[in-house]
């Protein structure tokens, strides 16, 4: 019976959860329909007339044309910016010296706003997607880079004596012990940079292109289609937050480990 | 091609009482000195120990001595600064395959992203052992410690005592012929350090693993040690070599009330607090 209560506590618990965070969405939602129902402004259409721009403009039409190619984008570039970031910071992690000697540089091209590369960039690579795809690893290789660095370097000095007196070597050592141990804090930056990964995708789509997310919002707004620009946004929010929730899972696996290890330390 | 946890031959009486008469690991003229802000700081100092095969070797010392930087040239972890480590007649340089360490601090010498299981088959993997025959292995030394049902935990979500074990665990799983253990139940509750030496003991009488245990409790020594080394204070060098004329098997009751144990002890606590008073 106590199985079974403790069944139904988290039942309710998590439909409690849920109803929470549906409130303020569905409210907020509801109230942006009722009080611009009447709209007359030029800037801001009546929800209706967005939702329907959204269905028409988006589903499915652009869908091949401008999402696909740009979410294409947004993946090759976020998985360019993982295997490097990760592997040179495994490496640059693993060698404290030359980490420190190339930290100002890191730090410097850092700072630089990826965006700002995109005159740049289209001067040098030219209009095709190499040049989208060059800008979003560049702004987004940096958390990554970074923060796995600092999570080798943090290794416990202990871990290190046990797998050097177990003569855990190579890429044994590298799978097993050292992208483990340093997981935590890549995929913290992994989370950053996808944020950041899709704040470029939009950006570098704003010039030097035909098409993509961002061209046509750009487009609808130069042509006076406000509803369809409205429309875009929504629908840049849309995939912002099933990514965000695609990675929550991603990480919800990977590090079953260390949340559960937290969780214990906390209670 | 890995003889799989077959019980080696029982330990015989002349090791228990020390008279056995192979070498495995020679200690020659251990020096290290470490470089600090203050100078050079000679820590060993001509250290020359011969452990012989089968042999429970206990090195106690006050704290401060060099036991665990002992330890550390013993495994190959540490380069000494003169002298040298033999196992096997083999020169020492880095962590030999034949020798196996236990660290204090169980909570960071486990991996806490893998479970249990793969935790001990983890050096049984990296060196090539094919997945099946680890997991038997990890599985079978699981259960010499007492742990069968762990190995899908975490070992984080197991005691301090359950988590030394495990490390007992992957020891002994790597099957070397000499084990390590630098204060290895230093930091656990007084009752479940009993278990886990009275654990030492039966696993060295049923694998017949060579052992040498630093740490700074004297009882525990006398209680475990075929041979107790008793250090000086730092710099640090052999004071005593104790043999311990125990009968076997030792028991945490019967063997701590023997007029014996007291004598030993007693000597012991002497020479570390003779030692102290000396400098």
């Amino acid at each position: 019976m106590a199985f079974r209560r403790a069944i139904d506590f988290r039942l309710k618990t998590r439909l409690l959860t849920i109803f929470l965070e549906l409130i303020l969405p569905v409210g907020a939602v509801a109230a942006w329909w009722a009080l611009s129902a009447g709209s007359t402004s030029v800037y801001f259409p009546p929800l209706s007339q967005i939702v329907t721009a959204l269905r028409e403009t988006w589903l499915f039409e652009h869908w091949s044309t401008d999402v696909f190619p740009s979410l294409e984008n947004l993946a090759l570039g976020f998985l360019v910016s993982c295997l490097v970031g990760i592997g040179l910071g495994v490496l640059l992690g693993l060698l404290p010296i030359v980490a420190d000697a190339v930290a100002p540089v890191l730090e410097f091209l850092r700072a630089v706003p990826g965006v700002a590369l995109l005159p740049a960039a289209i001067l040098l690579l030219g209009i095709g997607a190499e040049t989208r795809i060059s800008l979003i690893v560049f702004g987004t290789m940096w958390p990554i880079l970074l923060n796995t660095i600092d999570g080798v370097r943090a290794i416990d000095p202990m871990v290190r004596d046990v797998a050097e007196s177990y003569q855990i070597r190579g890429l044994g050592w590298l799978r097993r012990i050292v992208l483990p141990a340093a997981s935590p804090q890549i995929v913290a930056g992994m989370r950053t940079a996808l944020s950041v990964g899709i704040t470029v995708m939009v950006f570098s789509e704003l010039s030097g292109t035909t098409n993509g997310i961002g061209f046509q919002i750009l487009s609808a707004q130069r042509s006076f289609a406000v509803p369809q620009m409205w429309a875009g946004m929504i629908l840049l929010g849309i995939i912002g937050y099933l990514l965000n929730i695609a990675f929550r899972g991603f990480e919800h696996v990977v590090l079953r480990w260390h949340r559960g290890m937290r969780q214990l330390a906390r209670s | 091609m890995y003889n799989s946890m077959v019980k080696r031959a029982p330990v015989t009486e002349d090791v228990v009482s020390g008279n056995a008469g192979e070498v495995v690991l020679a200690v020659r003229e251990l020096s290290k000195t470490y470089e600090t802000r203050a100078g050079r700081k000679l820590v060993l100092n001509s250290i020359d120990l011969d452990v012989h095969r089968g042999e429970f070797v206990c090195v106690v010392g006050p704290s401060g001595a060099g036991k665990t930087t002992l330890l550390r040239c013993m495994s190959g972890l540490l380069a000494p600064t003169a002298g040298q480590v033999l196992l096997d007649g083999e020169l020492v340089t880095r962590p030999p395959a034949k020798l196996a360490v236990v660290f204090q601090d169980y909570s960071r010498s486990l991996m806490p992203w893998m479970s249990v299981e793969s935790n001990v088959m983890l050096p049984l993997r990296a060196k090539g052992m094919p997945g099946s025959q680890s997991r038997k292995l990890a599985n079978t030394s699981l259960e010499a410690v007492g742990l069968a049902d762990a190995g899908r935990q975490y070992p984080w979500q197991l005691s301090g005592g359950m988590q030394q074990r495990v490390a007992i665990a992957r020891a002994l799983a790597y099957e070397p012929e000499v084990l390590l253990m630098d204060e290895p139940f230093a930091s656990v509750d007084a009752q479940t350090r009993a278990d886990l030496e009275d654990l030492a003991l039966n696993l060295r009488a049923s694998f017949g693993v060579t052992v040498v245990l630093v740490t700074h409790d004297i009882d525990e020594s006398v209680y475990l040690g075929d041979r107790v080394v008793v250090l000086s204070g730092s710099p640090t060098r052999i004071r005593d070599d104790v043999s311990v004329d125990l009968p076997s098997p030792r028991d945490q009751i019967e063997t701590k009330v023997l007029p014996r144990f007291a004598e030993l002890r007693k000597r012991i606590l002497q020479e570390i607090r003779s030692d102290r008073a000396s400098r």
